[in-house]
């Protein structure tokens, strides 16, 4: 991946220009949902797509938060995390034992498992991935692989697959808007996502540890020169990246059905929106996130008979094809 | 005639190491247990696996990450054909390869027209596989995640592939498969065209720039990976009598088809081969531990998820300990 360094948007930021295209993107499409409605066809669908609009931004939430941690781990380490989920569904459980045993809120478990998910990731950098960290990517590819075999199966292990749900509050409360449902806590997810990928925002582009983390994915040696810890930074971004597994896990709990390999649909679709906002580029993958959560539902509502993962796929497919810089992401 | 002196010509003493290997374990049933032929079975099949796979992963470079394509179309093309047309998998084998082969086309025209490589292409070739397995847990035609079952025969039969339970006839037929593989492979690397997939993965440009066309020899490493890892899939359906979406397309199908590469070691005709030995037993000794754990574990016994856990444990050790596979650190230490 290193050869191709100099290809691959490292930006930590869009353009305004893509902001202007995705915010009028929107308003066009609300336009013509809003003028739709008036036909009969539009009429007949209106619900359902309003309804599909509003559970895909929701979730795409969840996807932004989770992808700005894979998109970090890639950018900064040049690494792909097959582990993500995997992790996620870590802390999902551990937002599980929190609630049931320690009757905490699932919303503060949050206190406990970003921290926990943090160190855990912290400490896998500096012990196990950063061994390989000069590796073929395909060697990495595969050692982030049975990392996420050996946490899925351990969970197996200790809690069985059989699923398990979360008591959580306002589990059955819903609020009606224009005559769609908004269930509380996706949208409770929704808005704690949103303001934690605003943090993790502003963490990388106001404070000098930020700084530091920008210049190690921009050039590691350069910034070895001017006195940074590069390992400490690779150890600390791959702690972050968990670290947004560590709040979406907790933040989804109350809503998704646990079981071992609830992760691996977030990895995938992770993988997805990391391609699609530009590989490294953490405010593509926040934009890309709410994108394919909008283009799933939406697609779902669409072509209901289609397995909803099989859209996002073909995205994805198409994406690496086509524009493998990313939709959002600048040419170098 | 000619063409067997030919063959040997251009093999020299590889052939000489082929035709004692193969010997040696057509011996072997008369010394295994039934139990421990079934393991051996194993051992062949994810060695067939393998060595296709390091057509493309290894000698083209092309790291294919969805190999379950390949293995599942295989298998469900056999096994299709077995249950609505009667047709001996001997037979059914080859539409299977060709569609496989034809899917390595597409794929590996989409990727090398595009300009994918490395991680991108791994990607890709994932996101395949992933669909087929999305697609065929869909399709009612196919029974859904449901999976075929193929029906049994009454006696055995070489035609159907069918022979009672332990019959040591699948061995033959796994092996007589893996020495087919080999010797394709064997032949290929020998070849003009072998010369100039290996010319490609070290310098394209350098290759190129001497008039060897990139995109046909890449394409042709992946047509025979594709079609050779499809036979396995045929196998494989025909020694379960039964196939589903997970067991043909799923990701971890894929793992296993290259690890035992990786293991032994990519681009050597052998190492792929003594990688399936050693993970089968590793699998092997897993199974045995939680089937029957010691004392201090024994809160373990019968719990699923500690086989697959300790084989996420060996993938992890192997990466970060042997990261050139078994070959490729004798190679080294034998270069100093």
């Amino acid at each position: 991946m290193s050869a191709r360094g100099g290809v691959w948007q490292r930006s930590f930021a869009v353009s305004r220009k893509t902001w202007l295209l995705v915010g009028s993107g929107c308003i066009v499409l609300l336009l013509l949902i809003w003028a739709g409605s008036g036909t009969a066809w539009g009429r007949a669908s209106y619900p359902v797509l309003l309804q599909a609009l509003i559970t895909g931004l929701l979730l795409g939430g969840v996807y932004s938060l989770v992808s700005m941690g894979l998109t970090l781990i890639f950018g900064v380490l040049d690494i792909i995390n097959f582990a993500h989920g995997a992790l996620m569904a870590l802390a999902m459980y551990a937002a599980y034992l929190l609630v049931t045993f320690a009757a905490f809120n699932p919303y503060l478990s949050l206190l406990i498992t970003v921290p926990l998910l943090f160190l855990l990731g912290f400490v896998l950098q500096r012990f196990v991935i950063n061994r390989i960290m000069g590796q073929p990517a395909e060697n990495q590819l595969l050692l982030t692989f049975g990392l996420a075999l050996l946490v899925e199966n351990a969970l197996l292990l200790i809690f069985t697959g059989t699923p398990k749900a979360l008591p959580a509050p306002f589990a059955q409360s819903s609020l009606h808007l224009l005559g769609a449902v908004v269930d509380i806590p996706r949208l409770i997810a929704f808005a704690g996502s949103l303001l934690l990928a605003g943090v993790l925002y502003f963490l990388l582009s106001r404070t000098t540890i930020g700084t530091a983390v920008r210049a190690v994915a921009e050039n590691a040696q350069g910034a070895a020169m001017v006195g940074i810890d590069v390992r400490t930074i690779y150890a600390l971004a791959f702690g972050l990246g968990t670290a947004c597994v560590g709040a979406a896990g907790a933040l989804v709990a109350p809503f998704l059905s646990l079981d071992p390999t609830v992760g691996e649909q977030f990895t995938i679709i992770a993988f997805v929106v990391v391609v699609l906002g530009g590989m490294g580029n953490v405010a593509g993958a926040f934009l890309g996130g709410l994108i394919i959560g909008l283009l799933q539902e939406i697609g779902g509502a669409f072509f209901p008979n289609i397995n909803k993962l099989l859209i996002v796929f073909l995205v994805f497919v198409l994406l690496l094809l086509l524009r493998p810089q990313g939709l959002l992401g600048r040419k170098a | 005639m000619n063409a067997v002196k030919g063959i040997a010509a251009r093999l020299g003493r590889d052939l000489l190491v082929f035709v004692v290997v193969i010997a040696l374990l057509a011996l072997a049933p008369l010394f295994l247990t039934r139990f421990e032929l079934g393991i051996a079975v194993q051992m062949l099949l994810f060695a067939l696996l393998a060595v296709a796979w390091n057509v493309m992963g290894g000698y083209a470079g092309q790291f294919s990450f969805g190999h379950a394509a390949y293995f599942g179309i295989g298998a469900y093309i056999s096994a299709y054909l077995v249950i609505h047309g009667g047709v001996s998998p001997w037979v059914g084998m080859l539409p299977g390869a060709a569609l496989a082969a034809l899917l390595g086309l597409l794929i590996g025209y989409l990727s090398f027209h595009y300009g994918l490589k490395g991680v991108f292409f791994a990607l890709v070739t994932f996101a395949f596989a992933e669909m087929l397995h999305l697609l065929t847990t869909n399709l009612s035609p196919l029974n859904g995640s449901t999976g075929l079952n193929i029906p049994l025969i009454s006696g055995s039969s070489w035609v159907m592939i069918q022979f009672p339970l332990g019959s040591a006839n699948y061995y033959y037929v796994i092996l007589l498969l893996l020495a087919f593989s080999l010797l394709v492979v064997m032949l290929l690397m020998r070849s003009r065209p072998g010369y100039f997939i290996n010319a490609l993965r070290e310098d394209e440009e350098a290759a190129a720039a001497l008039g060897i066309d990139p995109l046909r020899y890449k394409l042709l490493a992946s047509a025979i990976s594709a079609a050779l890892t499809a036979l396995g899939g045929a196998f494989y359906a025909q020694y379960l009598l039964y196939i589903n979406p997970d067991l043909a397309f799923g990701a971890t199908v894929s793992i296993q088809i290259l690890l035992p590469a990786i293991l032994g070691g990519v681009r050597t005709i052998w190492g792929p081969v003594v990688g399936a030995f050693i993970i089968t037993l590793l699998g092997q000794a897993t199974v045995a531990l939680v089937h029957t754990p010691p004392p201090f574990l024994s809160a373990l016994a019968g719990r699923s998820g500690l086989d697959v856990m300790l084989y996420g444990l060996v993938l992890i050790l192997i990466i970060v300990l042997v990261p050139q596979g078994i070959f490729g650190a004798i190679r080294a230490r034998a270069r100093p």
